[in-house]
């Protein structure tokens, strides 16, 4: 177990300096979440105070492309030289690899949801300072969410000839019910209500998703490496 | 032997629709609310219940493929998927056409509607990605994989769209409550049952194919190799 755990921690810290040294997929997604950004306020010319109705479905649909671009390397990062074929030939069991490869890309995707934040702010006028508590407990759990399912299906696709085109196609709908929650919350939280009563159901959503796939995909994890 | 079965299976199929259909437009009162557009039911219901029973025996068949690797249960698999997603299709066209009549719009964003249309997006998926992998057992595998993911989707967004200010404009449920006028129970049985065997048939006739498919493929790669 500790081996296991000690194996994630070092894939992790591997991806991380890779990616943080050729910024590969950070600026990919990070310019591309804030060009979103700037089409969203042509696509919705609305006034001030009616953002904050749309608020949380805005940065959801914007994190959500960048989730896809972020995991979409988590695994192909591995394909030149072989390198998926000897981590998976390696002492490091299955979910250990698998683990490294989702904490990465959860904390790359924190960094870019981090960047657009206040450009999100500035552009549409949304005060997101007040509950930043409870937000940074949304975005974490929904980012999990996310990067849990990513990089399952990343694993899932990284063989197959059209991967960037079917790791999409899979991705998003397996998302929908991490996406309603995430939005909901997202707008009650902008909106400065409080995260109280009825509104918390999205937050056991979150809770209830992260667990479910976090298992599922820790357990079938062996089954898509060693095929 | 087998063929000439699964041709039986869905003639009587056909049959018992046709006479059901008979039963339905010719025996039966229009309903004192909804008027004609009612008969709906016995087509839009039974096609649901009949699609998650084959989603259903879908997760087991993958559960089954991942523990003993036998391609049958991967073939069952697919046949069920794709036949339950177009069940799923007459469910959701059906149900628009009554929400057309009744409502006044054809869709509208509201619990039953919301989980229906996921359950449609996610099981297409499985069906557009599964031919993109070629090695065999690897599509097997990940195919598999996908359809126990996309099974635990299913409870989640039901559970999702039941977050708070949810409003629902679909009736409420009528079967095994009593609030469905005894007349309609036999129809409504024939209906499942006509979809049962048609469905059976059309999973067993895609099932023949698949493993034929499987067949031939194996033929191929042995032609290759000599």
């Amino acid at each position: 177990m500790t081996h296991g755990f000690r194996t994630a921690y070092a894939i992790a810290r591997k991806d991380l300096r890779t990616e943080l040294r050729t910024k590969e997929s950070l600026n990919a997604a990070a310019s591309f979440a804030v060009v979103i950004l700037v089409l969203f306020s042509f696509a919705f010319p609305l006034e001030r105070d009616e953002f904050y109705a749309i608020s949380g479905g805005l940065l959801w649909l914007v994190y959500s492309f960048a989730g896809a671009l972020i995991v979409n390397r988590g695994f192909a990062r591995e394909l030149p030289n072989d390198c998926l074929d000897v981590l998976i030939a390696s002492r490091a069991p299955g979910w250990a690899i698998f683990l490294g490869k989702a904490v990465a890309a959860f904390l790359l995707l924190l960094i870019v949801e981090f960047i657009c934040l206040p450009v999100f702010g500035l552009f549409y006028n949304i005060r997101w300072t007040d509950s930043f508590g409870s937000l940074v407990l949304v975005i974490v759990l929904a980012t999990w969410g996310i990067t849990v399912v990513g990089t399952a299906f990343s694993a899932v696709t990284v063989n197959v000839r059209v991967r960037e085109l079917m790791l999409p196609v899979l991705l998003y709908p397996m998302i929908i019910p991490l996406l309603i929650g995430a939005m909901e919350a997202t707008t009650v939280l902008l909106s400065g209500e409080a995260m109280a009563g009825d509104n918390l159901y999205s937050l056991q959503l979150l809770v209830v998703f992260d667990v479910i796939y976090t298992a599922l995909a820790l357990y079938l994890i062996d089954y898509v490496l060693v095929v | 032997m087998r063929e000439k079965a699964t041709y039986l299976l869905g003639a009587l199929g056909a049959l018992v629709m046709i006479s059901n259909l008979h039963t339905i437009f010719v025996g039966l009162p229009d309903d004192a609310l909804q008027g004609m557009i009612f008969r709906i039911i016995f087509i839009h219901v039974p096609a649901d219940l009949v699609a998650d029973l084959f989603f259903t025996i879908a997760l087991v068949t993958s559960v089954l493929f991942l523990a003993r690797k036998n391609f049958i249960y991967d073939s069952i698999t697919v046949a069920c998927i794709e036949v339950a997603t177009m069940l799923i299709l007459v469910n959701l066209v059906t149900g628009s056409i009554w929400g057309r009549n009744q409502w006044g719009v054809w869709w509208t964003w509201d619990l039953r509607l919301t989980t229906q249309l996921m359950k449609f997006v996610l099981y297409m998926s499985y069906l557009v990605v599964r031919p993109a992998i070629a090695e065999p057992t690897q599509k097997a595998t990940m195919s598999a994989i996908i359809a126990i993911f996309a099974y635990a989707d299913v409870p989640l967004v039901w559970m999702a769209i039941r977050l708070p200010n949810v409003r629902t404009n679909h009736p409420s449920p009528v079967l095994g409550n009593g609030k469905m006028a005894a007349v309609y129970n036999a129809p409504f049985g024939m209906g499942m049952l006509a979809l049962l065997l048609i469905g059976s048939a059309l999973v067993l006739l895609r099932l023949h194919q698949e493993t034929s498919q499987r067949e031939i493929d194996s033929l191929r790669r042995e032609l290759h190799a000599a």
